[in-house]
């Protein structure tokens, strides 16, 4: 990652002399570099290509891929990491895009839903959405089928989850768990007993 | 949201002497709280140091029995270890009931501890909230309470600390490990840690300023049995109404922390002295003191209908 001049002129004060205080910067001098945005250089992978961006700092991974990239089968709903419709998998864990700021993501390697399959390609876990109805008006549905195929993978993984029996004994791939761990993920249309049949036959075909 | 600067820390030190140099600085790591806080202008740092790189991530054995967790352990990493399942199941269970998948995967040790009030007064910048903005009031006394505070309230905050993993950090007696700006360390009993609001309730931890946990430390295990219960709204992803973590011992001694209730885990020694006489005892000694609300003053009969159930559920699991 490398730094704006305004922010480099800010940092390299701070940064070269952590144990020798530098002058201190008072908030207003502070505040008064800050009337225009900060901007800062990330290279992200996304869906196995690098991807360099030169983003206001404040740009979420989420606005990033929509507004930058034009990626935007990732969706905004809340924007506060409540509904989920912003879940992609980052460095194999499912996240609420919308909680985390591009900058953050040097190197990382993120799949979204245009990731994880194409109309012409379909991963497993759409094609099942398609086939259960797993969906209506369609929103959530790029979150959901992200969620969803972290969320196998969390079982096998050996990762519990609230309703988990046993701490000790390996979590199951039954419909209690995948409603548990599919909470973060919120369907207006609820179209929720349609999503559990699609994840639970892709469940059953063994990895 | 308005503009900051983003830096990367190379180590804990020069992310802490970072933090006392730059005015308006804090520090990022899973920032599920803190971006969502500065969204709504809440918080409203100039600058954030990311934490994310500083090797803070590992869970370690120490030599007198127990568990060092980095700061930057995720929370699923935690919930999911198998030490911590073995011989801390209060913890991983505590974590298991908070929050989403998604927002375990990001949400960090450290951040969970230091994570702010869902009190709804305080997330409206429209409102008189002392902890958002000293000396404005208090919106909340008065205004729509079920969820807030019945104990170690005080007239100008009724928040409640919304952690499920803090409620069985206390239960263990965890320590937690910081780094000042200068360099030295110190660890803060999880019971020193959380500050009850009193007259400053923007003031929320013994934290000093710049100053950066590094990890959080259990002691040897307790053995027991291990049983936390969260009661609230909805049966998943949900914060607490009233939550109970239960240590139980064969010979019928134990610990008890309760969430939701409160400003900070709230236990109290004394009650658990009363264990062997039952929950009602034990919730009478708990909530000795307590000023609920008429929205909230159910939580004095939930609290002691919850610890009766956990207590039960506890004697069968032994």
């Amino acid at each position: 990652m490398t730094i704006s001049r305004r922010g480099f002129l800010i940092l390299g004060a701070v940064t070269a002399t952590a144990f020798a205080m530098p002058p201190f910067i008072s908030l207003k001098a502070y505040a008064a570099n800050l009337e225009q945005p900060a901007m800062s250089k990330v290279t992200i992978n996304i869906n196995g290509k690098p991807r360099a961006l030169d983003v206001d700092t404040r740009t979420t991974l989420l606005d990033a891929l929509r507004e930058h990239l034009h990626l935007t089968g990732t969706k905004k709903g809340c924007d506060h990491g409540q509904c989920g419709a912003c879940t992609l998998i980052a460095d194999g864990r499912r996240i609420n895009s919308c909680l985390t700021l591009a900058v953050m993501h040097e190197g990382s390697e993120i799949t979204t839903i245009e990731g994880l399959g194409m109309p012409d390609k379909l991963h497993p876990m759409q094609a099942a959405f398609i086939k259960h109805d797993g969906y209506q008006c369609g929103y959530c549905t790029p979150g959901q089928i992200c969620s969803a195929v972290a969320v196998i993978q969390e079982i096998r993984d050996g990762i519990p989850s609230h309703v988990s029996e046993s701490l000790t004994d390996a979590p199951q791939l039954i419909a209690r768990e995948f409603q548990e761990r599919m909470s973060g993920n919120i369907c207006r249309c609820g179209a929720y007993s349609n999503i559990i049949e699609a994840i639970t036959e892709v469940a059953e075909v063994p990895a | 949201m308005r503009p900051f600067n983003y830096s990367r820390a190379d180590s804990p030190a020069a992310a802490a002497a970072q933090a006392a140099q730059v005015e308006g600085a804090r520090f990022i790591a899973g920032g599920t709280n803190l971006l969502d806080l500065m969204k709504l202008d809440i918080e409203t740092p100039l600058h954030l140091i990311d934490v994310n790189h500083l090797g803070l991530d590992q869970i370690e054995a120490t030599p007198e029995g127990g568990l060092r967790i980095g700061a930057l352990v995720r929370n699923t990493d935690l919930a999911a270890d198998a030490r911590v399942r073995k011989d801390y199941a209060l913890l991983s269970r505590a974590l298991l009931a908070g929050a989403s998948g998604q927002l375990r995967n990001m949400a960090t040790t450290a951040g969970n501890l230091l994570q702010r009030t869902r009190c709804p007064y305080f997330y409206d910048t429209h409102q008189a909230c002392n902890k958002r903005n000293p000396g404005s009031g208090c919106a909340a006394i008065g205004g729509v309470s079920r969820q807030l505070g019945i104990i170690g309230v005080s007239d100008a905050c009724i928040a409640t600390h919304p952690s499920d993993m803090a409620i069985a950090m206390r239960a263990l007696d965890a320590q937690i490990e910081t780094v000042r700006p200068d360099g030295t360390t110190r660890s803060i009993a999880m019971a020193d840690f959380h500050q009850l609001p009193g007259n400053t309730p923007n003031i929320e931890t013994s934290l000093t300023p710049g100053e950066f946990i590094t990890s959080v430390t259990l002691p040897a295990p307790l053995g027991g049995t291990h049983v936390y219960h969260k009661v609230r709204d909805r049966s998943s992803y949900a914060f607490a109404l009233v939550s109970v973590g239960l240590i139980l011992q064969k010979d019928g001694s134990g610990r008890v922390a309760v969430g939701g209730i409160a400003p900070k885990p709230w236990r109290v020694e004394a009650a658990e002295a009363l264990l062997p006489q039952g929950a009602k005892a034990v919730s009478a000694r708990l909530l000795d003191g307590a000023t609920p609300t008429h929205d909230n003053q159910f939580k004095l009969t939930l609290v002691e209908r919850t610890l009766g159930s956990v207590l039960a559920q506890a004697r069968d699991q032994a």
